[in-house]
C-alpha cells in the first residue's frame, strides 16, 4: 500500500502512453491533418495564434491537434515554444489603414466610403445545425467582388471634426510584459498587450459586465476590419523598411461616451483592441475593457467596477497563468494538510480539555 | 531536447534571472520582481523554482528535487527529469550529496551545509497577499516596514482559537527588515530557515517574484511573547523508521480507522532504515 | 574597433556564464569569501573577474557606466561586441566598472527606491589588493564575523545605513572576486 507513492516515473510514462492513445482515439477513423485543423477549425486556430502570441497557423493547428482540441493547452503549447525563440527584430507598428478588407462594418453610420461589407460572418446565419454538413460535400463557391483599395478609417473622419480625442502617434516604444515584469499602474499599450493575450472569455465577461452598468463605457461599435495588413522591418543597413509578410488581424475602434468641461469642448472617447485572425469578439470585448480602463486618464468616477480595476483585470486575464494555478491544487499537498490535521486536532483536543 | 539551450533557458533570460537572484541575496526577504517565462510546465507546478534552478544549474552540480519531502513524487519525478534532458545533470536522492536541491513544500530534515542551495517553488510569495489583494498597496506596505496588519490577523486567531491558526507558509521576518513567505513549509520547518549555512533562493514563476536568504540570515517567525510560535507534528515516531523528530506524513491503511505515520524525507527515512533504525510497522510487508 | 575588441570572452558562453554566475552567488551570499574565476581575457585594465562578471551579468537591457581609465576605447569595444551593454553616465548604471578611486563619489549611483529596492547600481570595483585582512564584516552570509580589505571605510557605512537601499559591490583582482552587498555591516578592526 504505502509503496503506491514509489514508481512515479513509470506512472507518468505510461499515463503519457495512455494519452498519445486517448489522442488519437479510433485508429479506424482517419487521422486530422494540421492542414486539415488550420483550414476548417480556422477559428480556434485564430484564438489560439492570439493568445499563443504568436502568428503562425501551421504551429497554432498542430497544438491544437496535440491538445485534442483544448485550445487553453494549446496556447499553453505555443506560449512555452514562443519563449524559446531568438528575438531576431522588431516590425514597424502595422498599418491598418491599408489593410486588404474582407470585413468591415460600422454601426455609427449607414453608409461610409469604403463601404460595409459583411465579410464571412456568422452574425445573420440562422443558428440552425446544417446537417448537410455531416455528408461529405464542398460549398458551392462565394460570388467573388472586385478587390477594394485602401478603406478610410471611421475614428478619422470624427477625427477631422475634432469630434473625437486625438490619439497621437508616438514613437515610443511600447513595453513587452513578456520581458519585463508587469509593474502597476501600467499605462495603455501594456493593458492592451494583456487584454491582446487574455482569455477571449474573461474578457467577453468583463466587456458584457461593463454594458449591463458595472462600470458603464456606452460603446457603438465604430468600426469593425479583417483583414491583411504587411509586416515591415527596418533594416538599419539599407535605412528602409522591408515588408517581411503579411497577417490578417481583427481591429475594433469603439466610439464612447463623450468627455468635457467648461474649457474643452465634448469629444467622444475611444476604445481599441487588436487580435490575430479573424477574432471579432475577442477584438469587441477587448475594446469596451480598454476603455473602461481608462476612467482615470478620462476623469471618470471609480464606481468600483471589476471592469474598472486595472489590476484585478490585468492580474486574472492569462487563462495560461489562471489554469497552471487552479490546476496545481491537484498536485500533492499532503504535507501542508498534514499541519492543518494536526493543528485541528490540536485545538480540538483543547477545547475538550477546557470543557471537562 | 537537443535542440534547447543548457538547462532550457536562453543566456538573456539566464543573466536576466541570475540579476535578480544577486539584488535578492544583498536585500534577504526582499521580493525582486523579474520577467519570468513561459516555461514548458504549468504555472503553479514550480516554474518559478525551475527557472531558479536553471540559472544556478552547472554541468558540476549534483541536483535533488523533492515535493512533499519525497524524491518520488510525480512532480519531483516530472521536474528532475527535465534537467536530466536538459542540462544533462547529474541527479542524486541524498540530501548530503546533492548540491543543489529544489523543493516544494519541505525542508530535508537532515541539516544543509555550506556551498548547498536549496530552491523553493513558491505559489504566493507575497506573505501579505491574503490580508490585502492589491499588489500596489502591499508593497507600499512593505517599503514602510508596516506590518501591523499581519499582526492583527495573527492576533484575531489567537482570540477565535486560542492559538496562532496557521500551520504552513508561516510568515517570517528576516534580518528584522523584511516580512517574507517561506513558501508552503510546514511550520515544522521554520526554524531550519534561519542560520543554515546553504544558501536558499525563492522563485515564484506566475507571481513573477525572486526573494532569498543567504547564508547565516537571522528568520524569525512571528508571534507574541505570550504566544510564542511553536514548531509542531504529530505526536508519533515514524512507523517505519522510528524517528520521534522527523515530520510525518499519515497513511491511511484501511477503512476502519487504520493508519500509520511515515517520515515525509524519503532520503531520511531510507537513510536511517539502511542504518538498521526500525519503527512500529517496520518489520511487517513490504516496506521499501 | 579595437583589435582585440572580439576575442578574450566566452569559449562555451551557457556552461562558462553559469560557473562564472555560482562563483559570484557564492561571493555575494557570502561576503568576505573571496573566489576565483577562469577563461575570460579581457583587455586591460578590465580584470579577468571584473571581465567575467560583466559577461555574466551585461547585455542590452543593462546601461553600463566606465569609470576613469576603465572608459578606454578597449574596453568600451569589449563591452560593446560581448554583452551590447548600453554605455552610460554613473547616474544611470545598473552597473558600473573601475577603480575605486575612479567611482568616487559613489553617491552617485542608484541605490533603489522603497518599493524597488532592487533597483540599486551594482559596483565592480577593480582593486589592487584583495586579501581577507582589513574592516571587519557582518551580517547575512557571515557566521559570525569576516575580514576583507576593502578600498574604503566610511563610503560602506554610509551605504548600510541606507539599508534596505544602496548598492552592491563586486571587488575584483586578478581573477579573484569577492561581495560586499548593501546588507553587509563593515566595521574597523
Amino acid at each position: 500500500m504505502y509503496v503506491a507513492v514509489k514508481g512515479g516515473e513509470r506512472a507518468i510514462d505510461n499515463a503519457h502512453a495512455f494519452l498519445a492513445e486517448e489522442r488519437r482515439g479510433d485508429p479506424a477513423v482517419p487521422d486530422l491533418s494540421v492542414a486539415q485543423i488550420r483550414e476548417q477549425m480556422a477559428l480556434a486556430v485564430n484564438r489560439v495564434m492570439t493568445e499563443g502570441s504568436l502568428y503562425d497557423p501551421d504551429l497554432a493547428a498542430l497544438a491544437i491537434k496535440q491538445a485534442r482540441g483544448d485550445l487553453i493547452e494549446a496556447i499553453f503549447l505555443i506560449r512555452a515554444y514562443r519563449t524559446t525563440l531568438p528575438r531576431l527584430g522588431y516590425s514597424t507598428p502595422v498599418d491598418t489603414g491599408k489593410m486588404a478588407t474582407t470585413r468591415r462594418i460600422s454601426a455609427t453610420y449607414k453608409d461610409l466610403p469604403g463601404g460595409q461589407i459583411l465579410g464571412p460572418t456568422f452574425d445573420y446565419t440562422h443558428r440552425l445545425i446544417d446537417f448537410a454538413l455531416a455528408a461529405e460535400g464542398d460549398a458551392p463557391p462565394a460570388p467573388q467582388a472586385s478587390p477594394l483599395g485602401d478603406v478610410p478609417r471611421v475614428t478619422g473622419f470624427l477625427d477631422r471634426e475634432g469630434l473625437i480625442e486625438e490619439e497621437p502617434a508616438s514613437d515610443a516604444t511600447p513595453g513587452d510584459l513578456t520581458r519585463e515584469p508587469m509593474e502597476l499602474p501600467a499605462d495603455r499599450a501594456l493593458r492592451l498587450q494583456a487584454l491582446t493575450r487574455g482569455d477571449e472569455g474573461f474578457i467577453l465577461s468583463l466587456a458584457y459586465s461593463s454594458q449591463r452598468g458595472f462600470g458603464r463605457t456606452h460603446p457603438f461599435v465604430g468600426e469593425l476590419r479583417i483583414g491583411e495588413v504587411a509586416v515591415e522591418m527596418d533594416i538599419s543597413e539599407l535605412g528602409v523598411a522591408i515588408e517581411i509578410g503579411e497577417i490578417t488581424v481583427t481591429e475594433c475602434e469603439t466610439v464612447n461616451q463623450f468627455t468635457g468641461s467648461k474649457t474643452q469642448p465634448p469629444q467622444f472617447t475611444r476604445g481599441y483592441g487588436l487580435v490575430f485572425g479573424q477574432t471579432e469578439r475577442k477584438a469587441i470585448s477587448m475594446s469596451l475593457v480598454d476603455r473602461a480602463l481608462r476612467w482615470k486618464e478620462l476623469g471618470e468616477d471609480d464606481t468600483g467596477a471589476p471592469v474598472q480595476d486595472q489590476e484585478f483585470v490585468l492580474m486574472h486575464a492569462d487563462n495560461i497563468q489562471a489554469t497552471g494555478f487552479l490546476e496545481h491544487i491537484k498536485l500533492p499537498h499532503y504535507v501542508d494538510f498534514q499541519s492543518e490535521l494536526e493543528l485541528v486536532r490540536r485545538l480540538r483536543a483543547g477545547m475538550t480539555e477546557a470543557a471537562e | 531536447m537537443s535542440d534547447y539551450n543548457f538547462a532550457y533557458l536562453d543566456e538573456q533570460t539566464k543573466r536576466m534571472i541570475r540579476r535578480a537572484i544577486l539584488k535578492g541575496v544583498a536585500v534577504p526577504g526582499y521580493q525582486v520582481p523579474f520577467a519570468s517565462r513561459e516555461m514548458p510546465m504549468p504555472y503553479g507546478w514550480g516554474t518559478g523554482g525551475v527557472q531558479v534552478t536553471a540559472a544556478c544549474l552547472t554541468p558540476d552540480d549534483r541536483l535533488k528535487v523533492i515535493d512533499q519531502g519525497a524524491d518520488d513524487t510525480t512532480n519531483a519525478v516530472s521536474i528532475r527529469k527535465f534537467f536530466q534532458r536538459t542540462a544533462a545533470v547529474a541527479v542524486t536522492e541524498h540530501t548530503g550529496a546533492a548540491t543543489l536541491i529544489q523543493t516544494r513544500h519541505r525542508i530535508p530534515e537532515r541539516p544543509l551545509i555550506a556551498g548547498q542551495i536549496l530552491v523553493y517553488q513558491v505559489p504566493i510569495p507575497e506573505p501579505l497577499r491574503f490580508l490585502e489583494p492589491r499588489e500596489t498597496e502591499t508593497r507600499r506596505m512593505h517599503a514602510l516596514e508596516d506590518y501591523g496588519l499581519m499582526h492583527v490577523k495573527l492576533y484575531e486567531d489567537i482570540a477565535r482559537n486560542g492559538a496562532i491558526a496557521t500551520s504552513y507558509a508561516y510568515p517570517v521576518k528576516v534580518e528584522g527588515r523584511y516580512v517574507m513567505d517561506p513558501s508552503p513549509i510546514p511550520k515544522f520547518d521554520n526554524p531550519k530557515l534561519s542560520g543554515t549555512p546553504a544558501l536558499q533562493l525563492f522563485g515564484a514563476g506566475r507571481e513573477q517574484r525572486i526573494y532569498a536568504i543567504p547564508p547565516f540570515t537571522k528568520v524569525v517567525s512571528l508571534d507574541f511573547e505570550d504566544y510564542p510560535f511553536e514548531a509542531t507534528k504529530a505526536p508519533h515516531p515514524c512507523d517505519l523508521c522510528g524517528d520521534e523528530g522527523s515530520y510525518l506524513d499519515e497513511v491511511i491503511t484501511d477503512d476502519r480507522g487504520g493508519r500509520m505515520f511515515v517520515c515525509s524525507d524519503t532520503d531520511h527515512c531510507a537513510s536511517r532504515q539502511a542504518e538498521g533504525h526500525g519503527g512500529r510497522l517496520s518489520t511487517q510487508g513490504d516496506a521499501a | 574597433m579595437t583589435p582585440d575588441a572580439m576575442t578574450g570572452g566566452f569559449a562555451d558562453a551557457p556552461v562558462q556564464s553559469a560557473c562564472g554566475f555560482r562563483a559570484i552567488l557564492r561571493a555575494l551570499s557570502q561576503p568576505g569569501e573571496i573566489v576565483a574565476v577562469a577563461g575570460v581575457r579581457p583587455p586591460a585594465p578590465l580584470s579577468a573577474a571584473a571581465g567575467t562578471a560583466a559577461l555574466v551579468l551585461l547585455d542590452g537591457t543593462t546601461p553600463v557606466h566606465l569609470a576613469g581609465p576603465h572608459a578606454c576605447q578597449s574596453v568600451r569595444d569589449w563591452i560593446t561586441f560581448h554583452t551590447g551593454a548600453p554605455l552610460v553616465e554613473a547616474e544611470h548604471a545598473m552597473f558600473a566598472f573601475g577603480s575605486w578611486d575612479a567611482l568616487l563619489p559613489v553617491a552617485r549611483f542608484a541605490i533603489g527606491t522603497p518599493e524597488y529596492p532592487d533597483r540599486a547600481a551594482t559596483l565592480i570595483v577593480e582593486m589592487d589588493r584583495l586579501d581577507s585582512d582589513g574592516a571587519v564584516l557582518r551580517g547575512p552570509g557571515i557566521e559570525t564575523t569576516a575580514r576583507l580589505s576593502l578600498p574604503e571605510l566610511q563610503a560602506f557605512k554610509v551605504n548600510r545605513a541606507l539599508f534596505p537601499l544602496g548598492f552592491d559591490t563586486l571587488l575584483a583582482c586578478g581573477d579573484r572576486l569577492a561581495g560586499l552587498p548593501r546588507s553587509t555591516i563593515v566595521e574597523d578592526v
